[in-house]
């Protein structure tokens, strides 16, 4: 006799849920403020925009923001309950966020708890047929990451990093750990203003370079529109740099 | 409905075990108290697939009640002792972890706390002799 004590289904389950999801993009970045939000905002959009079925997830289950760069009141709009619960459609991308349950209040979570709310929203998230899911992942190299890296099935890895020096060592850290991992990966280089890229650095850990994003102070104003955000200079960049990302996805 | 993901899980976790070539002689089904997911709707579906999926399986419910403990003041103390409204079970119904947001230690009004007991859905399965051992086939 053999006992299988205590299994926990939401992981099965999970991949249930993401078993129609053509190609899953973490965005992610080893530091926070390097505008990781925005990048998987705006990528989402212009992917949409480019006529692919998109979808959207904040994983950041402590400080979810991608509803206030959307303008979603958590409070007001939430998702369908079906087969699970069915992302609303928010411009064209189906959006998922746990402030749908938190309602921007603050939630502080400690370790095991980080990772029973990434394994519940996705073990309940029912997307159906996707062809993109971006997901807004929580900065930095802890459990959080790591979680999103392994439920994540096939995970094609974003990276976000800005010029500074202290960002580059960052996502250098980022990048040799998806390097070990045998991930997929790409990097942009976000609120660029001079000429030092990161070129060199995606050489050296075998990313893809997809672009650079200019500094742009008037996406502050943008927030809470999606029709404003993509009317700004850094959506105009990132356009190009969605438009690299599907093809490299073969999408 | 939410809870038809979760069951959707659990039925593919039992056959999991069953293509690994495991006899399923009893599933336990825990269901937490504070994600409060609806046992009759459980039980209905789970009581029909799980026969299919491993003949002669029993199924059995357990209902675990919450139990928190604060991480300040040392207390510990279960639903009954906080009120949530209507909005606030439901939000905690998806995603359990929304309690951190509504709910303090009832004695320190603390937020550091951890969920000891009654979380979520979980399963245990018993199980006897592979089938390569008794030449049974599927």
């Amino acid at each position: 006799m053999e006992q299988f004590g205590s299994i926990d289904p939401r992981l099965t389950g999970a991949r249930l849920m993401l078993s129609k999801v053509k190609a899953v993009v973490p965005v992610m970045s080893a530091k926070g403020g390097v505008g990781k939000t925005l990048v998987a905002v705006l990528t989402a959009l212009h992917a949409a925009r480019m006529g692919r079925r998109v979808g959207l997830l904040d994983l950041d289950v402590t400080s979810p923001s991608a509803h206030i760069a959307l303008g979603v009141d958590p409070q007001k709009l939430q998702p369908e309950e079906r087969d699970g619960v069915v992302p609303p459609d928010v411009a064209g991308v189906k959006f998922m966020t746990v402030a749908f349950y938190t309602w921007d209040k603050p939630t502080p979570l400690r370790g095991p708890a980080v990772d029973d709310a990434i394994r519940e929203v996705l073990a309940v998230t029912n997307w159906g047929e996707l062809d993109l899911l971006v997901v807004d992942t929580p900065p930095g190299l802890r459990d959080e990451a790591l979680d999103v890296l392994e439920y994540l099935p096939r995970p094609r890895v974003l990276a976000v990093a800005t010029p500074s020096r202290l960002a580059r060592a960052g996502v250098e850290r980022l990048l040799a750990i998806l390097e070990e991992q045998g991930l997929e990966r790409y990097i942009v280089e976000n609120m660029a203003i001079g000429a030092v890229g990161l070129e060199e650095l995606a050489e050296k850990y075998h990313a893809r370079y997809l672009g650079r994003i200019r500094y742009d102070p008037g996406v502050e104003e943008a927030l809470g529109s999606p029709e404003k955000l993509l009317d700004t200079d850094m959506a105009k960049d990132v356009e190009q740099i969605a438009k690299k990302l599907l093809e490299e996805l073969g999408l | 409905m939410h809870e038809w993901a979760l069951i959707r899980a659990i039925i593919a976790e039992v056959e999991e075990v069953v293509k690994k070539g495991y006899k399923v002689d009893e599933v336990t089904v825990y269901l937490g108290e504070l994600q409060n997911v609806d046992k009759s709707v459980m039980e209905a579906y789970l009581n029909e697939a799980i026969p299919q999926i491993a003949p002669g399986a029993q199924v059995r419910y357990e209902t675990e009640p919450a139990r928190f403990r604060c991480r300040v003041c040392g207390r510990e103390w279960g639903l009954d002792a906080v009120e949530l409204d209507e909005a606030t079970r439901e939000a905690i119904h998806f995603v359990p972890e929304a309690v951190y947001s509504f709910v303090r230690c009832p004695f320190c009004g603390s937020r550091d706390y951890e969920i000891t007991q009654g979380r979520g859905v979980r399963l245990a399965l018993v199980t006897s002799r592979r089938q390569e051992e008794t030449g049974e086939t599927r």
